[in-house]
């Protein structure tokens, strides 16, 4: 009886499990697909789980019944010595045969369909860094970091890159995944149908902080997207080299602005080697070949999160990442040529936060 | 093994105990003994490897454990079960089992078998020592290029990986030599090929397996270690190199390499099952064919690790239809597992236990096996806990416990005493549920998007509770391992009272017809074999249980003289290799000439 009881306790807990796994909030899922691809992906997926539970239940099924059917005894007589079946046996290898082609009929004309790149798409550079991803729009001129913004309902097409190791692009919730290599464009492609913010996180491992290599798509009203990359679009390295035509219509900030000052703290503490900035001499640089480059920051104060999504746009995290970022995220590219003296961090923080 | 004393004129007269008698064994059961402690003190560091990367993820954002530390942990985690642990735990059975079940007296090469064992144990220290200079590998078992070079891993790290493998390649591929060649050249009269128990079909595909993978991953190894060294760039794209080639090659090795770990145990429980249902094993033919064809496709299936490199429509179907075939095969072994159960007269003894949980959870990782064969799936899933759960189920919930209940059944052969049977099934229990806890959890983790190899993750994505269930479960399985070892030391304390007979569980092969532990010279008579499962055969001949064999005086039996020279050989190959990594060419040339010594005194030695 021990052992019933116990495949019973193993069983009401798995359902348990299972059950349990099906509710609640999970943001990074790939069980609730929002978008095109993934719903190909989850309909593939689906038809496995049940021809899987269908074979699972009936196999188990039949090593319980030969568990408590065929329990001897020492000194019982010994069993029929028999020693196959040739029918029983064909039998076997065949229904798995044609289980496997109901999955495998479904799963070929997917990879077809998921391979066929949408030709009327929306096209974003997706380009991975240890440990943060870039994104560029070339059509829209943008250039920004971790948190990729989609139109909702338009089709857009990643063509995806990295600029040091392998690293693989997930968006769970409207597609799947892809690694990306130098030499070599990757794609995806999706339709994201419903409008918030979705994470997800880089999935091939990529060293240190490979766990902190995150990412967002925020996808928006086509107008909040036309406003976003509107503003985007000032001083972006894709438009006009970065050079910001000046606005003679307001007169320029005073030497001790906040701007000013924050512009000479950037250029001296030595930001502009491997951040584009707006307003600085280096505001068109793309940093290509550059294994250290960082984010463009023109626009950082629009960002919710900071450090490849590590933490929330703040102004103690961000007072915490300039003091020693070496210590919050270690091994990051982001290292400081010298420390910054406390002016600087306070000068630089309130400066990043004017970005927007 | 105090009446096999014997002499020779030519030769130191051996003792047969103290550390020396161990350094110069060249006794296959000797050296199986030797294969499995050291797998096994492997096998609980890479589960206290396991247990610290469980504690750090059992809350999110968790300090425990620093990034650093953590991606050498789970490393060496799957570096070490995969070389340092089930496969040598395959290799103990390989070297203990395969001469008694084919009515053998040793090995074909006994030297050569000493020698891999003694390059294995040198390269799975040598790859451990890298945590005294803090210094482990940390760029993962699979060690993906561009990751892997001198760029992005200046360290140590990589270099004690690519040393340490080769090292351990050069052992697996010697005694895949050794035993391939044992079981086509030594097998007792009569002993047809498909006649041999299904243990030695087994391991004899594991074996070609092993002879054809193996070269694969060294010329890898051989790659990467030039790029890293002398600067070349096989797998570094501004040199006009291509990590993908990386990938197609550690994959070619890589999932042949699975089989490698997973058909040892589907001979071990193709033994266990027959003895406990008191009935042949069913579909003999179809179980050869089946291993052999899983073997060979194996070989056809390799980029299914890399769906989501994105090979293309043409490249994914095909090798999904491939992967999808090989479940085919695999499910006639699991449908003629229970067709054996099916009519017997089961004893529910320890060891059936074991085999039984194998199949229960065998399937589960089978099927989610499936799931992934499907590359839309797949680009979901890879990377993700999902694939995790997936191998666990298959290499835990399989090989592990095919090897527990291969351990309590050959146990009474190898050392002359009985494990408690009783703290077998309670461990059994605790291990079949704890792993559950452990793994089952993670399926949903991976879908729900928690992605592999990460130190630590988010609060806020579900995560939480679903980690702290399989943190839970691994202590359990800690528990289970601890019983074990009390298990060990109990009947060990109690050994005298409880001493083994020849034949403990009515066995059908023939070790169980010598004495527990066997003598040295195995058979003082080769047997002769008329048929699948001999001893069966001739119990039903003599009408009952055979009377318990006698030790006897095997003085007059030739047998291989002990030698250091393996040893020497083997200490000579690993400073060669070590070398590229300390000390430089001085080094290497210093390994050459203590290597090329031992191999001239090996071969000219005097073979007793
Ligand atoms: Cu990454
Ligand atoms: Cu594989």
């Amino acid at each position: 009886m021990r052992h019933r009881s116990g495949l019973l306790t193993l069983f009401l807990m798995l359902t348990v499990i299972g059950i349990a796994g099906c509710g609640g909030d999970y943001p990074q899922s790939t069980l609730t697909p929002l978008g095109d691809f993934a719903r190909m992906v989850d309909d593939v997926f689906r038809g496995t789980v049940r021809w899987a539970l269908v074979v699972f239940v009936l196999v188990e099924a039949a090593l319980l019944v030969a568990i408590f059917k065929f329990r001897g005894k020492p000194d019982d007589a010994e069993p029929d010595q028999v020693h196959g079946n040739a029918m029983v046996e064909v039998v076997w290898t065949i229904i798995p045969a044609v289980i496997l082609a109901f999955i495998a009929v479904p799963t070929v004309k997917t990879i077809f369909r998921t391979a066929e790149v949408p030709t009327d798409a929306m096209e974003i550079e997706v380009i991975g860094h240890q440990w943060w991803w870039e994104f560029r729009y070339p059509t829209e001129g943008v250039v920004t970091a971790t948190e990729m913004h989609v139109p909702v309902g338009q089709k857009v097409v990643l063509k995806m890159r990295t600029a040091d190791v392998l690293h693989s692009f997930w968006v769970p919730q409207f597609a799947a995944k892809r690694d990306v290599f130098q030499a070599r464009y990757t794609t995806l492609w999706f339709t994201a149908d419903t409008v918030g913010w979705f994470p997800g996180q880089c999935a091939e491992f990529c060293g240190t902080q490979h766990a902190r290599m995150h990412s967002w798509v925020v996808v928006e009203s086509p107008e909040e997207f036309a406003a976003w990359t509107a503003a985007q679009r000032v001083g972006s390295p894709l438009v006009n080299g970065g050079v910001v035509a000046p606005d003679t219509t307001v007169p320029a900030p005073p030497v001790d602005s906040v701007v000013i000052k924050g512009q000479d703290a950037f250029v001296a503490g030595g930001c502009i080697s491997c951040h584009a900035m707006v307003g600085t001499p280096l505001a068109g640089q793309l940093f290509e070949g550059n294994t250290n480059a960082g984010p463009n920051l023109s626009h950082v104060a629009s960002r919710a999160r900071l450090a490849g999504g590590m933490f929330e746009n703040t102004e103690a995290n961000l007072r915490r990442w300039l003091s020693d970022p070496q210590l919050v995220k270690p091994n990051t590219n982001m290292k400081l040529p010298r420390p910054l003296t406390d002016d600087e961090i306070a000068t630089l923080v309130a400066y990043l936060q004017t970005r927007r | 093994m105090a009446t096999s004393a014997r002499e020779h004129a030519h030769a130191p007269a051996p003792s047969k105990t103290g550390l020396w008698s161990w350094l110069t064994t060249v006794d296959h059961k000797r050296i199986g003994i030797l294969y499995g402690a050291s797998a096994f003190i492997f096998f609980l560091i890479g589960g206290l490897e396991a247990l610290l990367i469980r504690w750090q993820l059992r809350i999110p954002e968790n300090n425990f454990l620093s990034a650093e530390a953590y991606n050498q942990l789970f490393t060496m985690h799957g570096t070490t079960m995969v070389f340092l642990a089930v496969m040598p735990l395959s290799a103990m059975l390989f070297n203990y089992l395969i001469p008694l079940m084919i009515g053998a007296r040793d090995v074909a090469f006994p030297r050569l078998n000493a020698f891999s064992y003694w390059v294995f144990i040198l390269g799975g220290l040598f790859m451990n020592a890298s945590f005294l200079f803090n210094a482990a590998p940390d760029a993962g078992w699979f060690g993906y290029a561009n990751l892997t070079s001198k760029q992005y891993s200046p360290g140590m790290n990589v270099d004690f990986w690519v040393i340490g493998l080769q090292i351990l390649g050069v052992a697996s591929l010697a005694a895949a030599v050794n035993f391939f060649v044992t079981i086509i050249n030594l097998r007792a009269p009569g002993m047809k090929l498909m006649r041999m128990p299904m243990f030695v079909w087994m391991s004899m595909i594991t074996q070609v397996l092993l002879l054809l993978a193996f070269p694969v991953i060294t010329v890898a190894l051989v790659f990467l270690l030039t790029d890293r060294m002398f600067g070349t760039g096989f797998y570094i794209p501004a040199q006009g190199g291509d990590p993908i080639l990386w990938q197609h090659l550690f994959w070619i090795f890589g999932h042949p390499e699975v089989y490698i770990l997973i058909l040892p145990p589907f001979g071990i429980v193709s033994e266990i099952l027959p003895v406990f249902s008191r009935k042949p094993l069913f579909g003999y033919a179809a179980m050869v064919f089946s291993g052999a064809f899983i073997a060979f496709l194996g070989f056809g299936v390799w980029s299914h690790h890399m769906f989501s490199t994105g090979l293309g429509p043409i490249a994914d179907s095909v090798f999904s239809l491939t992967t999808m075939l090989i479940a085919i095969p695999t499910g006639v072994k699991i449908f003629n597992w229970i067709g054996t159960l099916w009519g017997g007269s089961l004893q529910m003894k320890t060891p059936l236990y074991y085999a039984l949980g194998f199949i229960a959870l065998f399937v589960i990782g089978g099927l989610s096996g499936v799931m992934h064969a499907s590359p839309p799936a797949d680009l979901q899933q890879t990377d993700t806990y999902f694939v995790v759960a997936h191998f666990h189920y298959v290499l835990f919930g399989g090989a592990i416990f095919a090897m527990v209940g291969g351990a309590f059944y050959w146990w009474p052969k190898m050392f002359g005493y009985m494990l408690r049977e009783g703290l077998g099934k309670v461990q059994f229990w605790i291990m079949f549920i704890a792993m559950n806890l452990t793994f089952f959890p993670m399926h949903y983790a991976g879908l729900h998007g928690m992605p592999r190899r990460t130190y630590t993750y988010v609060a806020g994505l579900g995560l939480d509770w679903l980690n702290l269930v399989e943190t839970i479960g691994s202590l359990g399985l800690a528990v289970a391992f601890t019983l074990f070892m009390v298990n060990i030391f109990v009947s060990f304390r109690g050994r005298k009272a409880n001493p083994a007979p020849a034949d403990p569980w009515n066995g059908a092969t023939l070790e169980w017809s010598i004495p527990s532990p066997p003598q040295e010279f195995n058979f003082p008579e080769i047997p002769t074999v008329e048929g699948r499962d001999p001893l069966w055969t001739a119990k039903r001949k003599h009408g009952g249980p055979l009377p318990e064999p006698k030790r006897v005086d095997g003085s007059n039996i030739h047998l291989p003289n002990p030698s250091y020279w393996p040893l020497v050989t083997a200490i000579g190959m690993s400073i060669m290799l070590i070398g590229f990594m300390a000390g430089g060419l001085p080094v290497n040339l210093i390994g050459v000439a203590i290597l090329f010594f031992g191999a001239f005194r090996w071969a000219f030695e005097p073979t007793g």
